[in-house]
């Protein structure tokens, strides 16, 4: 049995420009994985591309050893695989509560919208305490601090029982104590089972929680291993602070070769 | 052969006038991103000031095309950029919908107030001049219709191309803030677009008087051709938006020479745009799922289940006391009130809580009263069957469009409504031409509901009943979901909502209920015929509902008592009839930003009753009794629970004033 | 000392109810350089919004060329030669080349010279004149955003991370021509992810974290702190 998520040869193309060029990279069950790297170096295209938001140029997603590249957004959804937005989705117009809620619904089908709400909301609640939300629970979404929203989005998702979570830049908003407790959730999440997949800025917690990263630049993974691996790659020193001086790998000549 | 040749040809031409229109409408919506549904109304006005100049003014021709083309026309486009369009392109679709379909009530109300309906002629250019083309015979009009399509296709491109200002317009489709970064002004881009899109519109309507007629609704109507011709280039794509036009005139010209003259297929021409539009979408790939943060919205207050149970009691009452105290045709009104009021209760569900717009929704009241009447089963199971097949129906309309977006739905859904009203209404099987139906009135478990009095009351009951039913959906997992979809379609899509069955079931659901209004309606009336479920009555359902505030019940029952009001005061003041119509509209324009409508101002002038000025009120009068009375009754306290239940209030005045 | 070209006082700018400039102050020099660094999400995007026009300050001041302009429109503040090439591909993906070139003399200079320059100091835009912009590479499309700057003039240029989803070897091609603007006396703020490559061309540096300037200096000094700043001390 392979992975739980395969990304296999992804390539995203949007007019002329490559935003995920060939990308392979997996994700397991119980671990947490990284995926790195600069500023529109492709990583919440390829979130996309694994929930079914933008469909690839080129290339598979297998899921559960299934290829899943052809399912629409919510088949994917329903077999596990869940997600929060770097710009926020949240609803906003709904309280914290009720956006949990939602999810319940959505989860549960038709039948759950007859289900006495009273466990649903015992199981809301729970749920909002986990991540460390419950003081906001009655606010409306759109009015709740940009961290409060995130943690929100990961509850929205959590209700779902994903098996799959994919975390686009989850840690920004929040404050330094706040970032440590996510990041014992999110230890305790993939203890439970769960494969995560987080696109993180935030390097300090990157490297404590992070069984493996994926380093993705131009589109490319340059670099893939453990975080003690990782940040001593000289690819990846290159790809953040750029240097000049060193030799280019090879898969960059062709792009150079057009400018040049 | 050579009568195909002729037809095709003839088909080129009306094609040619169809495409100049279309061309404006491209042009308008690609730069600003409102799509202008009164384009044909502007077209219509035009084409009546032109003969107003020409006819009325005895002014030349020339000089009045001139006139028209270049002065009336661009100002016109001008001012409607500045003053009513500009920042409706960034706000939700649903908000432009309202805004165009308002102007375009409001034009046809203004043509009908300034040109009083009598028979006008418009006629050709150069009605004299002719030339023989084997035994094809083509008149000078036919040829300056060609030419002008010619002139403006050129015009377009070397506009779009070889100048600044046109590739300033191109550049603002694909990104209007960059065009400012480069010092350039998408305002003034916007507002140039819309003066050449007005003068199109004018000139298109102009060349196809003397084919449609000089009329108010067969112009307007106009946009639905030009609408269908500019789908085939996605209304992006002006060569493709010309062939689309060729290609719709030719079908027609065709359909006018091979399709039999009687029965069915003698119905389908005046159609065919819709069908040509319905054929398109179906072909059109599915749209992507969107991203970016969307903004809550601020929605009227949903009472307490409690307290809306209360305020239909209440409101039941009031009908009961009201409807046995006036005469035998008001009673009658308040059951024209009460449908129209279901009806819009259903745009509640759709629009007011989805964020869809249905430009068609009278019509599938049509489609309910047509049920009861043909299954003439007047009882529960009868009803039931008009809420059902009208449900069905509006599932197979919003099946192909649904996969697209909010704006191809509404423009889709005006185009089911003109096909019902010109083609299936009119059918032998249905309603027939000019004929009616003969219906009974409803018996439930065998009681027949005769007299008119118990029958209206009924109705309001209905109503009250189905607001009940609308609250309570509202306050349940669906009206949840309704507001997460609109909140957030990707957030709801990777949650693992089918959005796409979901607004199917959505439409086909609030198609129901107003199935059930129209299967009521044909009790009340006894007799039903396709001229009561014309297309434009669905516009004026839309109007009227964002007016009065298509977010709450409320809204929905004001809104239906206006609307059955609206012809009684136009009857009574004939002289001002189109004049309503305008104040309505234009009304429309000025309201339609605000979903909330004229209900939700009354919810807080509830409130600040209640929770100042009432109390303030109490103490003075408290203090003034306790002169007269002796101290220490608690009824004050007790009334203003009973005015706390805001939403009764603001329901009966209206209603009072409108039947007594 | 002469009058800065840009001169930011105590500027805050929000989203919302969430602040996101907190009292920035910063200055630009004449004829300067000056490279602004900083983490994700410490406002740099949002100081370059406010400053061009694009987004409003809820308080502060910005003079340009000793002008008050807080709160001018964007398209009058690039008239008056504000040349601003924001994030990402600042060209119009489906207009030509030479379209793209052509709307550039909205701010002052006529067609015919921005063709001249555009074309001579980049001979591939003039091969691909009559190809749709979006089509062409990343880098090819950066060149054409970056005619704007080399034919216009501007009495300040603002460039926002120029660099974003490019290949490093582009990007030094890229600050070369930046360089060489600078060297024509035109004063420039870049904003910047590639630390090291925007300190080579910059005569001053600025760090910014949570909404504030938190370092200014030469860009020997700055660089030392910035591998801290980015890679959480891991580097």
């Amino acid at each position: 049995m392979g992975a739980l998520l395969e990304v296999d040869d992804v390539v995203v193309k949007f007019g002329g420009v490559t935003a995920v060029n060939r990308a392979n990279f997996t994700a397991e069950r119980g671990q947490i994985t990284g995926l790195i790297g600069p500023n529109g170096a492709g990583k919440t295209t390829c979130f996309n591309v694994i929930t079914g938001l933008q469909r690839p140029t080129s290339g598979r997603v297998r899921y559960r050893d299934r290829d899943v590249s052809r399912w629409p957004v919510h088949k994917r959804a329903k077999h596990g695989i869940g997600r929060t937005f770097q710009r926020l989705e949240a609803f906003g117009s709904l309280s914290v509560r009720d956006n949990v809620r939602v999810a319940h619904d959505i989860h549960g089908g038709p039948l759950a919208w007859v289900r006495p709400s009273g466990r649903t909301s015992l199981e809301i609640d729970v749920l909002l305490d986990r991540v460390g939300i419950a003081e906001y629970a009655d606010e409306r979404a759109d009015s709740v601090p940009t961290g409060t929203a995130r943690l929100l989005e990961l509850a929205r998702a959590l209700a779902c029982n994903p098996q799959l979570l994919l975390l686009d830049e989850p840690s920004s908003g929040l404050d330094e104590t706040e970032t440590d407790a996510f990041g014992e959730l999110l230890k305790d999440l993939a203890a439970e089972g769960a494969a995560i997949l987080m696109v993180e800025h935030d390097m300090d917690l990157v490297m404590a929680v992070c069984d493996d990263i994926h380093v993705l630049d131009f589109g490319q993974i340059i670099a893939s291993g453990t975080p003690a691996a990782v940040r001593t790659d000289p690819a990846v020193q290159r790809a953040y602070l750029g240097y000049a001086e060193t030799d280019h790998e090879g898969d960059h000549t062709s792009e150079m070769g057009a400018v040049s | 052969m050579s009568s195909l040749f002729a037809f095709t040809l003839l088909g080129l031409f009306t094609g040619a006038a169809y495409a100049i229109m279309a061309s404006g409408l491209v042009l308008t919506y690609t730069t600003t991103r409102v799509f202008n549904i009164a384009h044909g109304a502007f077209g219509m006005v035009l084409a009546f000031t032109f003969w107003d100049f020409t006819q009325r003014q005895g002014l030349p021709t020339v000089v009045s095309l001139i006139l028209v083309l270049g002065v009336v026309a661009p100002a016109i486009g001008w001012f409607i950029q500045r003053f009513v369009t500009r920042g409706l392109g960034e706000g939700p679709v649903s908000v432009a919908l309202v805004v165009t379909v308002g102007l375009l009530v409001g034009l046809i109300g203004l043509a009908q107030q300034i040109w009083k309906p009598q028979p006008r002629v418009l006629l050709p250019f150069y009605p004299e001049t002719g030339w023989q083309l084997g035994d094809t015979y083509i008149t000078a009009h036919q040829v300056i219709t060609i030419v002008c399509s010619i002139i403006v296709a050129l015009g377009l491109y070397l506009l779009l191309n070889r100048t600044r200002i046109g590739t300033a317009m191109r550049a603002s489709v694909d990104n209007p803030d960059l065009l400012k970064l480069f010092g350039g002004r998408p305002d003034t881009v916007a507002a140039l677009a819309w003066a050449i899109g007005m003068s199109l519109a004018a000139l298109g309507g102009i060349l196809l008087t003397p084919v449609v007629g000089l009329d108010y609704f067969s112009l307007t109507l106009l946009v639905i051709n030009a609408y269908a011709a500019a789908m085939l280039g996605r209304l992006k794509s002006l060569p493709l938006t010309f062939a689309g036009a060729m290609g719709l005139g030719v079908l027609e010209s065709w359909a006018v020479a091979y399709l039999p003259t009687d029965g069915f297929w003698s119905t389908i021409r005046p159609v065919i745009p819709a069908l040509f539009l319905f054929a398109i979408v179906v072909i059109m790939p599915q749209a992507q799922l969107r991203i970016g943060q969307v903004k809550g919205i601020i929605a009227a207050p949903v009472p307490s289940m409690t307290r809306a149970a209360g305020s239909g009691g209440v409101l039941l009452a009031f009908a009961f006391v009201l409807i046995s105290l006036v005469s035998r045709s008001d009673v009658l009104l308040i059951g024209v009130a009460a449908t129209y009021a279901m009806v819009m209760l259903s745009l509640v569900l759709l629009t007011g809580y989805g964020g869809h717009v249905s430009l068609a929704q009278f019509t599938f009241a049509g489609v309910g009263a047509l049920a009861y009447a043909k299954l003439d089963e007047p009882n529960l199971f009868g009803l039931a069957m008009a809420g059902l097949i009208a449900a069905g129906v509006g599932a197979l309309v919003a099946l192909p469009v649904l996969r697209l977006t909010g704006l191809y739905l509404a423009l889709s859904t005006l185009a089911f409504a003109v096909l019902m009203d010109k083609m299936i209404f009119q059918a032998e099987y249905a309603f027939k031409f000019n004929g009616v139906l003969a219906t009974e009135r409803l018996s439930i478990l065998g009681v027949r509901i005769g007299s008119d009095r118990s029958y209206v009351w009924f109705m309001v009951l209905s109503f009250v009943l189905m607001g009940l039913f609308l609250l309570w959906l509202r306050r349940g997992a669906l009206g949840r979901l309704l507001i997460a979809m609109r909140d957030s379609p990707s957030g709801c899509g990777t949650l693992g909502l089918d959005l796409r069955w979901f607004r199917v079931g959505l439409f086909s659901l609030s198609a129901g209920m107003a199935g059930l209004a129209g299967g009521l309606f044909a009790g009340l009336r006894g007799t039903v015929g396709a001229a009561d479920f014309l297309y434009f009555q669905s516009l004026l359902v839309l109007l009227l509902a964002v007016v009065f505030g298509v977010t709450s019940v409320t809204g929905a029952m004001l809104g239906g008592t206006a609307l059955m009001l609206l012809p009684v005061w136009q009857s009574s003041a004939p002289s001002l009839a189109g004049l309503l119509f305008a104040v309505l509209g234009f009304g429309a324009v000025l309201l339609g930003r605000d979903p909330n409508g004229i209900a939700n101002h009354l919810f807080k002038l509830g409130r600040l009753g209640t929770g100042r000025l009432l109390p303030q009120w109490e103490q003075q009068f408290r203090l003034r009794l306790d002169g007269l009375l002796k101290p220490g009754r608690p009824a004050p306290a007790h009334s203003i629970d009973r005015v706390d239940e805001a939403v009764t209030e603001p329901m009966t005045g209206p209603m009072n004033q409108g039947v007594s | 000392m002469s009058v800065p070209i840009l001169d930011v006082v105590d500027l805050h700018a929000a989203y919302g109810r969430i602040e996101v400039l907190r009292g920035v102050d910063l200055s630009v020099p004449k004829g300067a350089v000056m490279a602004l660094l900083g983490p994700n999400g410490a406002g740099k995007s949002t100081l370059v919004k406010v400053i061009s026009g694009q987004k409003e300050a809820t308080s502060g001041d910005i003079h340009l060329a000793g002008v008050h302009v807080r709160n001018a429109k964007s398209d009058d503040l690039a008239r008056v030669g504000l040349c601003t090439v924001p994030e990402g591909r600042s060209v119009f993906p489906n207009l030509t080349v030479e379209e793209n070139l052509r709307l550039m003399s909205y701010a002052g200079v006529p067609t015919a010279a921005i063709l001249e320059t555009a074309y001579s100091y980049f001979p591939r835009l003039h091969e691909r004149r009559n190809q749709l912009a979006g089509t062409m590479s990343g880098g090819e499309q950066q060149m054409l955003a970056m005619s704007r700057a080399l034919a216009s003039d501007p009495a300040l240029l603002l460039l926002d991370e120029l660099s974003m989803g490019l290949a490093p070897l582009i990007v030094e091609e890229l600050y070369d021509t930046v360089a060489r603007i600078a060297e024509s006396g035109v004063s420039i703020l870049c904003i910047e992810q590639f630390a090291r490559t925007a300190l080579r061309v910059s005569d001053y540096a600025a760090v910014m974290s949570g909404g504030r300037i938190v370092a200014t200096g030469e860009p020997g000094e700055i660089l030392d702190t910035m591998a801290d700043v980015i890679l959480g001390g891991a580097a």
